[in-house]
């Protein structure tokens, strides 16, 4: 789950990472009140959307006075980034910046750790740090178990600076940051750019946060921070259903047990003509009432053309998916044709159960592929 | 023969009376598994099923009945805490099948089984079989045949696929194993190449790989250098978009790599024969043997 950077700041603030003050608005009149409490000075208005290259997209702009905070704003929300439109902004003081560094820590799957890395080249793009100049980033393995040492802050901080006063709150900020991912149950906290005022003070200006999903069950602080308006409706009704659901742009909806098994699905659907619709993972052990679900998701894509289940039945019953089959015809219409493949645990009484109400399975995953792919082509009927 | 689990395997099953747990161990024991303990902290001194004597503690169920593999069947909350309890009773092998272990969590686990020298499988994985000898985790026994293909791979139900399509063509295996979609995972694709190559039984080896990391891309480095048998791939994800986990936590492309095109490339170079659909690996296979 990814946090906003407003969110991602105040996580730090409470940890005690230096953060400038900053206001969240939803209006331009909102944006102009927060730009007047920041003392009527300079102040940058950043849209809150999970998506990289806010600045790039004009989504991160400067104000000179709080009526241009307003109009600023007024601009900026609204605005769709990669897709997603802004609701939010941060509005924050403008920082007179002395130096730029970056920091940050990932869970890292080479090593099987956490990785502390930094650079004294900060305020860009990290990615492009690394391709093009890797010999600026410095990167840390952490033995989880006992966190980052204070020798390893100071190895790292003086990386960044070479003055002692820097590197000791730079080293402090690190251990901060630290502390803060593994309590947030992050893959990624990173501060771009931690700058240094003019009166030789580190502060982070901007902050992102990524949290490990897994997580989220037991911090129900952290799961609290979602924002659901920020996500693809869809995809929020299936994490609501326990589906894993993510929207593509074809038009043969895929119901799968199992992740794998569900991309060599969609890759199947390709490999014979067809283009994909989504991602769909009703996962093991499912009941009827998760094909409901994942049938009232699919079905409400006006893209669909044809619904192909591919069901290789282990924990998943074959029986509970047919049931589920039934039972969401019966709740409402679904008007494209369904193909249906199944094996394994209780494919029999599927069989059955499907027969009994005029659909037919089969056994075989490239067949019902092909099929699919030739009822959305207008070739054959289900 | 077989890898890692066979007939020498004696299993304790960590979280026996939980509703995963009893159901899969009902199973491992009908294919012939030697499940010699259970573990339910609370239940110690009951028996499942009425043979399999249950304790408090992973350490009273080895040494009382000489466990040396441990599987888990607990929630992915206490997952990581079971590993760490059954690596210090003494298992040499831990199989876990829990979904959802946070990877932190993972993260501290690790360097406590490397310098302990235990094995983990998983976790997020549905474990092994050595069909013929002994099943350990959730794969249905019922889809294998023994025979000479080593099988090693990222997902679950795919590997049921790929088992399957294989069994029904007369096609049999030593050793399945799933070894799990997290990114950090105990056991990884290299472990088993190590394996199969040294296994005399193991006469061709499938490799299931899947988008996001690098895995398959040190696998296909490892075989091109040190494996001497027949290697046949498959990656799933041709179609996934970047950016957006595809179900498994592992399964992310981030930025341009971790890509299923990258990995059919290395596995090519490496002299993989790469599958197209999950069917082709019959025939290639059958090429091979």
């Amino acid at each position: 789950m990814n946090l906003h950077e407003y969110q991602a700041r105040e996580l730090l603030r409470r940890a005690g990472v230096p953060v400038p003050p900053g206001e969240v608005a939803t209006t331009p009149a909102e944006a102009k009140a927060a730009a007047e409490r920041l003392g009527n000075g300079k102040v940058v208005v950043k849209a809150q959307v999970h998506a990289g290259g806010r600045g790039k997209a004009g989504g991160v702009k400067l104000a000179d006075t709080p009526d241009q905070a307003a109009d600023v704003a007024g601009r900026i929300l609204g605005m769709k980034i990669k897709g997603l439109t802004v609701e939010k902004v941060l509005v924050a003081p403008a920082a007179q910046i002395a130096s730029e560094a970056y920091v940050g820590v990932i869970v890292d799957r080479a090593s099987q750790s956490p990785v502390m890395m930094v650079s004294p080249a900060g305020g860009i793009d990290i990615e492009e740090v690394a391709a093009k100049t890797p010999e600026k980033i410095f990167r840390l393995k952490v033995d989880a178990r006992y966190g980052l040492l204070p020798h390893q802050a100071m190895g790292l901080a003086f990386k960044l600076y070479s003055d002692v006063a820097l590197v000791r709150q730079a080293a402090d900020v690190l251990q901060k940051l630290y502390r803060a991912f593994v309590d947030a149950g992050a893959s990624l906290a990173e501060i771009n750019p931690l700058v240094v005022t003019p009166k030789g003070e580190v502060v982070a200006l901007d902050a992102k946060v990524v949290v490990d999903d897994n997580e989220l069950e037991r911090k129900p602080a952290i799961e609290a921070l979602r924002d659901v308006k920020a996500e693809n409706p869809f995809e929020v009704q299936a994490r609501e259903a326990s589906l894993t659901y993510i929207k593509l742009d074809g038009n043969v909806g895929c119901v799968v047990n199992g992740a794998g098994l569900a991309m060599a699905t969609m890759d199947l659907v390709k490999f014979y003509g067809g283009e994909p619709a989504n991602f769909l993972d009703i996962g093991g052990s499912s009941n009827p009432e998760k094909v409901v679900a994942a049938l009232r998701i699919i079905t409400a894509d006006p893209n669909v053309k044809a619904i192909l289940f591919n069901i290789f039945g282990g924990i998943t019953r074959c029986d509970d998916v047919a049931n589920g089959i039934v039972a969401a015809t019966r709740q409402f219409a679904v008007k494209v044709p369904i193909v249906i493949r199944l094996t394994g645990t209780n494919e029999q009484e599927a069989v059955r159960i499907l027969e009994g109400v005029g659909l037919k399975a089969m056994t075989d995953m490239d067949q019902a592929v092909q099929k699919a792919v030739e009822v959305v082509k207008g070739g054959a009927a289900a | 023969m077989s890898i890692f689990v066979g007939k020498d395997t004696r299993l304790v099953v960590q979280g026996i009376t939980g509703r995963d747990g009893s159901f899969h161990t009902k199973q491992m024991i009908a294919y012939g598994t030697k499940v010699v303990a259970g573990v339910t902290p609370g239940k110690g001194g009951q028996t499942f099923e009425g043979t399999v004597p249950v304790f408090n503690t992973v350490a009273d169920a080895v040494k009382a009945t000489g466990a040396n593999t441990s599987v888990i069947y607990v929630p992915a909350r206490f997952a990581a805490d079971a590993v760490f309890e059954a690596a210090d009773a003494g298992v040499r092998l831990v199989v876990c099948i829990s979904e959802g272990v946070p990877v932190l969590d993972m993260t501290r686990v690790m360097p406590f089984l490397r310098e302990k020298g235990v094995r983990l499988i998983g976790p997020n994985c549905p474990g092994i079989i050595s069909p013929g000898h002994a099943k350990v985790g959730i794969i249905p026994g019922q889809i294998c045949i023994p025979g000479p293909v080593g099988l090693v791979s990222r997902s679950g139900t795919l590997t049921y696929e790929v088992v399957y399509q294989l069994t029904r063509a007369g096609i049999g295996q030593t050793t399945c194993v799933g070894i799990g979609g997290d990114p950090i995972i105990g056991t990884n694709f290299i472990d088993c190449l190590e394996a199969f190559q040294a296994d005399p039984a193991t006469k061709a080896i499938v490799v299931m790989g899947e988008i996001g990391g690098t895995d398959e891309q040190n696998a296909a480095a490892y075989v091109k250098e040190k494996v001497k048998k027949p290697v046949v791939g498959f990656i799933a994800g041709q179609t996934a978009p970047p950016g957006r986990r595809m179900g498994h936590a592992g399964a992310i492309i981030s930025g341009s790599s971790g890509t299923a095109a990258e990995k059919i490339a290395a596995f090519e170079a490496a002299g993989i024969a790469v599958m197209k659909r999950p069917k082709d690996v019959v025939e290639l296979v059958k090429a091979r043997l």
